[in-house]
């Protein structure tokens, strides 16, 4: 036989009956399953899950199910086909053995693997105080127990709401609060709300909305400490300025932590970002030589990506979660040259105080900002970001149904600024600074981060010099 | 003469039945120049890059379409007379560009699908149609010779529109009447110079004028008195933005007449043609009636009621397929080709009723998106589920049928349909 047809005939062996692991039972983990199926995959297929439920969607957990509308058990992923796995759920991963192609599980089962697939996302970060964390009416929200006690705190209804962090899920959990006529104080240590993913121009905005929905927000401050009554429940917070806010419900949304302490030890390029891959999802070791049997996908992911100067990208994105999983799936049962890249222009939206938040490529790439479309003043609008006389990004307020046309321009490296609409012009089109804060202040939550590795995690090893 | 373009090909209404060998030869050049200067796009991704680019204007003001312009020379006073007995009415969501034509959509749609008005006004609708459709196949108990059009088609979306709407019932005969003559009237393609065409262009401006006026009367009627529906609703009830004035409601009231049930005739009308050419798709749907959903998608995709848009322009030089489409330039936009494309979609002549990705531009796409579509998708679910489940051995009498003369609203004037009974 000749070496190619021993190839395809190993790759068609692998389909019909190799055995793929895939960790993390959520979004990315289910789109995986389904895409694998999908492709013609046949062999045996476990998913791995730590959460007790089957795959749930996340986005509504902070809009919908806190209003009330849709209950937390209610937000089941919808199923694209049948994808006949082995579901184990409420169990955790605890360790790798890329040796043994092993996956241990907290119950002390051990999983072969002929190839993985890590999708264990992030957790939310939690307040930083251990005791004061423990405080009941102290919440995160990440998973649908979260959401659904927080929604359950929030019908009491609670005097007070104090939202800690203003990034999307902060800033979204604010304008529940208010449509609930629940009063609601925003504690956010950059300049504005919204400020690391969309910079400072529009945090301003994103700023006077909140004012304008009620909110009492304060930013350029943190909260030090929180305090309890007698009873461990969470009554009053103290601001970095010295003052005080009393309530009874405290929110932190302070960003996410990775899910990699379990691939500690296993020689992967795991660590605060994520876990390294290459545009088609497979993933690094330690010395940035790219593995054959390990793929990564959805939040818990970092990969280049070509528009911007292949600059490693993590995005907590729904959309990025869905493309990265169909994309390490397919190329997990195709040879060279038949894989595809995960090249998607990362997108985010969010829904608050009755607007529609949208945006297309990475705006913190970008340096300067302009309006383009509508009416900032009516918060309608579509604005630009640009880096060096190119578009890298765009940000929509109610008006996203024209995101496609700068996704486009941003796909092309179009010009900054972009050629001027035909109508509904902004009085005022010329660019400016958009002031996004300097990546170490620590601030707002990115979503997407560009994500250089620090020189001082000095994980590589290096071999001596040999002739 | 000059040999006509595929474009020209197409829109002749011997081709009719059959445009589509005319697409592909179309969708050669994606941006076709024509000898009118109109630039026909005919690909998906180029028609989709233009519903999304902000240098496109939809109002015809901007730059009128020289719609129905015969061959050269014969550019008289009498050429574009619809066209400008439609510009003559206000502007409607249509014919509006940003911010007008968000503020007045924004105004409409809490009165049509938008919470908290009116979350459920479509979902409520399901047992009025299903009775309706019910009514209409017992109509045809006893009968072995239907007219899928007259008996079927027709009937549903018009009852439908005028309760949604509040238009009188008993009104339908005239406003059909104004929709036939302006459509018969309407001409793109090489005929608009025959005289056949031209004789009927004065009364197609005249049913326009008649319709517009019908339409502020109705307006009027309910200012004065309120009664049900949208139109009563949305003269008597301020928006989030106040009230439209009342010459662009009566031409909002007139589009929504209009397409309320123009396009949804002709889709149902396709859909029972498309699928007793398709045996096998008819029966498949017969086992599997929850396969409607995407049957209805592919049936959009297939034959598609808008075939092509003509009232966009460009404001600006537009670089698209190494073509640069000139500011002032009129565009069309051909959805019927665009849907048929085969970059866009695999094996496209093909029925598939459980096709993937069916992201087709049956309701168009970007701001103009059809208003009407969740309600168009309900009754033409509920019509061809029904008429799949009950009508027992349908035959197609005449293959292709005869065809309405109009290109844009392309569709059926009678599908004859031979049947054995309808089951309970
Ligand atoms: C409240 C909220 C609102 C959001 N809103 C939006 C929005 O509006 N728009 C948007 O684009 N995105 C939004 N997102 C982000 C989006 O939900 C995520 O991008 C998406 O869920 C990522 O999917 P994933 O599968 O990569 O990770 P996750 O959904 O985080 O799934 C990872 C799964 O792996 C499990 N896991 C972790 N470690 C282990 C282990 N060791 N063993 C086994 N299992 C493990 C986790 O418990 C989890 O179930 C929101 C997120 C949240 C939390």
């Amino acid at each position: 036989m000749t070496l190619r047809a021993t190839v395809a005939e190993l790759v068609r062996e692998f389909r019909a009956s190799g055995r793929i692991v895939i960790v993390g039972a959520s979004l990315a983990g289910l789109r995986a399953a389904e895409t694998l199926r999908e492709e013609g995959f046949t062999g045996s297929l476990t998913v791995i899950g730590d959460e007790a439920y089957e795959p749930y969607d996340r986005p509504p957990l902070s809009k919908q199910v806190l209003k009330g509308w849709v209950p937390a058990d209610h937000t089941k992923l919808p199923r694209m086909r049948e994808v006949d796995a082995d579901w184990r759920l409420g169990v955790a991963a605890v360790g790798l053995d890329r040796v043994t192609k092993q996956v241990s599980l907290a119950d002390g089962e051990q999983v072969p693997y002929d190839r993985l697939l890590i999708a264990t996302g992030t957790r939310a970060r939690q307040w930083p105080n251990p005791a004061e964390a423990a405080l009941h009416g102290v919440h995160t929200i990440r998973s649908r127990d979260d959401a659904e006690q927080l929604q359950k705190a929030l019908a009491e209804p609670p005097s007070r709401v104090l939202v800690v962090g203003a990034g999307f899920i902060g800033s979204e959990v604010a304008s529940v609060c208010r449509e609930l006529d629940i009063p609601v104080t925003v504690v956010e240590r950059g300049s504005a709300p919204l400020v690391g993913a969309l910079g400072g121009v529009i945090g301003e905005i994103a700023a006077q909305m909140q004012r304008d929905h009620g909110v009492d927000l304060r930013c350029g401050l943190g909260v030090s400490s929180l305090e309890g009554d007698s009873e461990g429940h969470v009554r009053r917070a103290r601001l970095s300025d010295g003052t005080t806010v009393d309530a009874d419900v405290v929110v932190a949304s302070l960003g996410s932590i990775r899910n990699v302490e379990w691939l500690e030890g296993s020689g992967l390029a795991a660590g605060f970002w994520g876990v390294g891959c290459d545009a088609g999802g497979r993933a690094f070791d330690i010395n940035g030589v790219v593995t054959d049997s390990i793929y990564v996908a959805g939040d818990v992911a970092r990969a280049p990506h070509v528009l911007y100067e292949y600059q490693f990208l993590a995005m907590e994105h729904w959309d990025n979660a869905v493309f990265g999983a169909e994309v390490a799936a397919h190329n997990m049962v195709n040879l060279e040259p038949h894989y595809r890249p995960h090249l998607l222009l990362p997108g985010f939206w969010s829904g608050q105080f009755g607007v529609n938040i949208k945006s297309v490529g990475v705006p913190p790439f970008g340096d300067e900002i302009v309006f383009t479309q509508g009416s900032v003043e009516e918060r309608r609008f579509a604005a630009a970001y640009g880096h060096r006389g190119r578009i890298v990004a765009a940000v929509t307020f109610d008006h996203g149904k024209w995101l496609e046309y700068y996704g486009k321009l941003i796909e092309q490296s179009g010009s900054f600024p972009p050629p001027p609409p035909g109508w509904d012009q902004p009085p005022d089109m010329k660019p400016m600074p958009a002031e996004f804060p300097d990546p170490r202040v620590p601030t707002g939550i990115p979503d997407v981060v560009l994500t250089g590795h620090a020189p001082s995690e000095r994980t590589a090893e290096f071999r001596p010099r040999r002739h | 003469m000059a040999e006509e373009t595929p474009w020209q090909q197409a829109l002749r209404y011997a081709n009719r039945a059959n445009p589509y060998p005319f697409y592909e030869e179309l969708r050669k050049t994606p941006v076709a120049r024509q000898p009118d200067g109109t630039y026909v796009v005919s690909t998906y991704r180029e028609i989709v890059t233009l519903l999304h680019d902000p240098r496109v204007s939809s109002d015809p003001r901007k730059c009128p379409a020289p719609a129905a312009t015969p061959a050269e020379g014969a550019a008289d006073a009498e050429a574009e007379p619809i066209t400008e007995a439609v510009i003559s009415l206000e502007p409607n969501i249509i014919t509006q560009d940003p911010p007008e034509h968000d503020r007045d959509r924004r105004t409409m749609m809490p009165h049509f699908v938008g919470p908290p008005r009116s979350p459920h006004l479509i979902s409520d609708l399901e047992p009025e149609i299903h009775r309706i459709v019910a009514g209409l196949l017992d109509g045809m108990k006893g009968k072995n010779r239907i007219d899928a059009v007259d008996d079927f088609a027709y009937p549903l979306p018009v009852t439908v529109i005028c309760k949604v709407l509040g238009v009188p019932l008993e009104d339908e005969p005239r406003f059909h009447h104004w929709i036939e003559a302006a459509l018969d009237a309407l001409d793109f393609g090489p005929e608009a110079a025959s005289e056949e065409i031209r004789s009927r262009l004065a009364g197609g401006r005249r049913a326009v004028q008649d319709f517009g006026q019908f339409a502020a009367d109705l307006l009027d009627r309910y200012a004065d008195q309120p009664g049900p529906g949208m139109l009563s609703a949305m003269v008597n009830e301020d928006g989030t933005e106040g009230r439209m004035s009342k010459g662009v409601l009566a031409s909002n009231a007139l589009l929504l007449i209009f397409a309320g049930h123009e396009t949804t005739v002709n889709l149902i009308a396709h859909s029972v043609l498309t699928l007793l050419r398709h045996r096998e798709a008819l029966e498949e749907l017969r086992r599997r009636p929850e396969l409607i959903v995407p049957a209805v998608e592919e049936l959009l995709r297939f034959e598609s009621s808008v075939q092509f848009w003509h009232t966009r322009s460009a404001l600006e030089d537009i670089d698209i397929a190494g073509t640069t489409i000139p500011k002032g330039a009129p565009i069309f936009l051909a959805y019927g080709s665009a849907n048929r494309d085969p970059e866009r979609f695999t094996d496209p002549d093909r029925l598939d009723l459980e096709r993937r990705h069916n992201e087709h531009l049956g309701f168009s796409q970007g701001i103009h998106f059809c208003f009407g579509a969740p309600l168009a998708r309900l009754e033409v679910q509920i019509a061809v589920g029904e008429f799949v489940r009950r009508v027992q051995n349908p035959r197609l009498v005449e293959d292709p049928p005869p065809y309405r003369h109009n290109q844009i609203f392309r569709g059926p004037r009678h599908v004859l349909v031979d049947i054995d009974g309808i089951r309970d």
